[in-house]
């Protein structure tokens, strides 16, 4: 498993990025957790349906998004609210997403990030056409998907990860092996030794990458990132990381594993070793993380404010949201004659 | 103008499009070196070359998916799944992804793609070779879903399907495809969807299909009008959205109607079409609203295909019989 920066902040290889990125990407990760965090206590006070908390898997998103140029393509799930985030899609659209509002799923022009894929699986394939298309344009546009060990399993991956070795598609398959699939646990989700090696099956590049370690995850997603824009085609890189969290704000992890798990994966939290590196670099002050703390709150705040405070949609946006213009039998259905 | 069978006219559609339109392509299994099961395609692949029309790996869901992607990112790609039955695996890119990304992102994205669907039975061809399943699609919010059952209307509706800025589920009756013929324009034209397709005016009764059935109800329509009956004929074309005001306005006229389709009768569009009728022009009916469809059965396999398919006879002695009421 390819990695850089162990739990305990120490370097095994020169890092790809230089102290000052570092930092951005570290403030990245507390502004994301910041995220996380309100996300749950605002479904706990109900202001929020069903959330999927990302805690632990902060590296692997920020990691993975950050190996992008902001016009590439991103193709998630409703776990990837970091990754989305740091790919351009605005905080206060992932809250009123999570509000229950339809306009949570339309970023701004130029932020081409698709709305999160509810239904698991499905939206890899899209990954593989995104990237056709801009291939055919001649761009230099990349589509990354991201998805758990859980939808490995599904047929559609398959069917993704072939589609984009047959054509040769700008394509990056993120996979975030976090352990578990709700309650079921990756040893038992499939027979292979890892995720990354199904890649050879399919005649593309496979890496295995500590996903609690952005430094790694940022390089190896880089190299699969360059080798797309380059038009060598699509590559899948497993970031092994852990869901710290249950599978949402409706599920209790205490029935399915230990909690002396998250003991292990709580000291190989991917904030914690950065802040150690930082540290033995001489690099880090209480200071500057309260003031990145600070940020982030204030951020944070500000989206749920602008997403809380958008008018409850009128009855009329739900039908004029079916199709470019509104058909006959939903005219009649809007106006109430049926 | 040039005389064209159904296969044809779609041919020359998607000959049409790929020649106006530089974001048109083509992809699904077998459509390029063979030309489609249906031939469809022939000689597509060897004039627009590789890149513009894509033999695919054996996957449905893979096709839809990729074509999904494909139109979400500026192309406008057509689908070919070989055959109805072979839609399922797609359902869950078609319903759950394809019909919704509109409204999931509020218009932000679209997925401007055409589906096409060989559909229904006659042929003598094997088990999920002959379903009409166009009421599972027509049920889903987000599609449009039409079939053509002239060569003309053929090529008009492709366009305009290919043109629509959503998802159109584009349906091709196969037992037609080589057995009409007509005069067909040489250049590039739309049909409107979402409109009735009156193919026969007439003052008695009203005979509504779409699709295959359309070539026994033209027959029957013929017959019903030497025993004397002035009938109406509508091609539907469009099932989703239905025409509502196209099917109320001949009916108001005729006072009667009878809907035939070769789907399973059961949640099939000819109970929707009733209720349309009995919600709008009850009282301009002379009788009840007949149905004539296929059994609530799987469709059979070739040596009882007879048994399934409604024929012209029914259609003639069920109008024969409301000429009376």
């Amino acid at each position: 498993m390819y990695s850089l920066i162990s739990p305990d902040g120490s370097v095994s290889d020169r890092l790809p990025l230089t102290l000052q990125q570092m930092k951005g990407l570290y403030a990245d990760m507390l502004e994301a957790r910041t995220y996380d965090r309100k996300s749950n206590a605002m479904q706990k006070q109900g202001r929020l349906a069903t959330y999927a908390s990302f805690e632990g898997q902060e590296a692997a998103q920020i990691g993975a998004a950050a190996a992008l140029e902001p016009s590439d393509w991103v193709a998630g799930t409703y776990r990837d609210a970091a990754l989305m985030w740091r790919a351009g899609y605005p905080w206060k659209h992932l809250v009123a997403g999570r509000t229950g509002d339809e306009r949570g799923g339309q970023p701004p022009q130029g932020v081409n990030v698709l709305p999160p894929s509810i239904t698991v699986g499905g939206h890899m394939i899209h990954a593989v056409g995104l990237a056709w298309a801009e291939k055919l344009k001649g761009s230099s546009r990349v589509a990354l998907t991201s998805f758990g060990d859980g939808a490995t399993s599904e047929g559609d991956f398959h069917e993704a990860m072939n589609f984009a070795a047959v054509f040769s598609t700008p394509t990056i398959f993120f996979c975030q092996n976090n352990g578990f699939a709700i309650s079921y646990p990756r040893h038992e989700q499939t027979k292979s030794e890892s995720i990354s090696m199904k890649a050879d099956a399919y005649g593309m590049p496979g890496e295995q990458v500590d996903g609690n370690d952005i430094a790694a995850v940022v390089a190896a997603v880089s190299v699969a990132v360059e080798r797309a824009r380059k038009g060598d085609g699509p590559s899948l890189i497993e970031a092994v990381t852990y869901r710290m969290g249950p599978h949402t704000t409706s599920d209790d992890p205490a029935r399915y594993r230990e909690e002396s798990d998250g003991d292990m994966w709580r000291e190989r939290d991917p904030l914690l070793r950065v802040r150690k590196l930082f540290q033995n670099a001489g690099e880090w002050s209480e200071e500057w993380e309260a003031e990145m703390e600070a940020r982030a709150t204030e951020r944070i705040e500000q989206a749920v404010s602008e997403a809380e405070a958008l008018p409850v949609p009128r009855r009329e946006e739900m039908f004029d949201r079916m199709y470019a213009e509104i058909t006959d039998p939903l005219r009649r259905q809007l106006d109430g004659e049926m | 103008m040039t005389e064209l069978n159904i296969a044809q006219a779609l041919n020359r559609a998607l000959d049409t499009a790929l020649d106006s339109d530089e974001r048109v392509l083509l992809l699904g299994e077998d459509i390029g070196r063979t030309g489609g099961v249906f031939r469809i395609t022939d000689g597509l692949h060897e004039k627009y070359g590789p890149d513009r029309v894509y033999d695919t790996p054996v996957a449905e869901s893979g096709i839809v998916g990729a074509a999904f992607g494909l139109a979400i990112a500026g192309m406008r790609p057509v689908a070919e799944l070989q055959f109805m039955g072979f839609s399922y695996p797609a359902y869950d890119q078609i319903i759950n992804h394809v019909a919704r990304i509109r409204n999931r992102s509020n218009h932000r994205f679209t997925a401007p793609l055409v589906i096409r669907i060989p559909f229904g039975g006659g042929i003598g061809a094997a088990e999920h070779h002959s379903e009409s399943a166009e009421a599972i699609y027509a049920h889903i919010p987000g599609l449009k879903v039409v079939v053509a059952s002239t060569p003309h209307d053929a090529k008009g509706l492709l366009l305009a399907a290919i043109e629509d800025p959503d998802p159109v589920v584009f349906l091709e009756p196969i037992r037609l495809y080589r057995a009409v013929k007509e005069d067909v324009p040489d250049i590039y034209y739309t049909t409107t969807i979402g409109e009735v397709r009156v193919e026969r005016e007439g003052e008695d009764i009203t005979l509504i299909s779409w699709g295959a059935m359309m070539k026994e109800t033209r027959a029957a329509a013929t017959m019903i009008e030497q025993e004397g009956g002035s009938v109406e004929v509508l091609d539907l074309h469009t099932l989703s959205p239905l025409d509502a005001d196209g099917i109320v306005e001949s009916v108001s006229k005729t006072g009667r109607a009878i809907v035939i389709h070769e789907a399973p009768r059961t949640g099939g569009l000819g109970g929707e079409v009733a209720a349309i009728i009995q919600e709008r022009c009850l009282f301009s009916l002379l009788g009840p609203v007949h149905r004539i469809t296929g059994p609530d059965t799987i469709f059979p396999l070739k040596r009882s295909e007879g048994h399934y398919l409604p024929s012209v006879e029914q259609i003639v002695k069920t109008a024969m019989r409301a000429l009376e009421e």
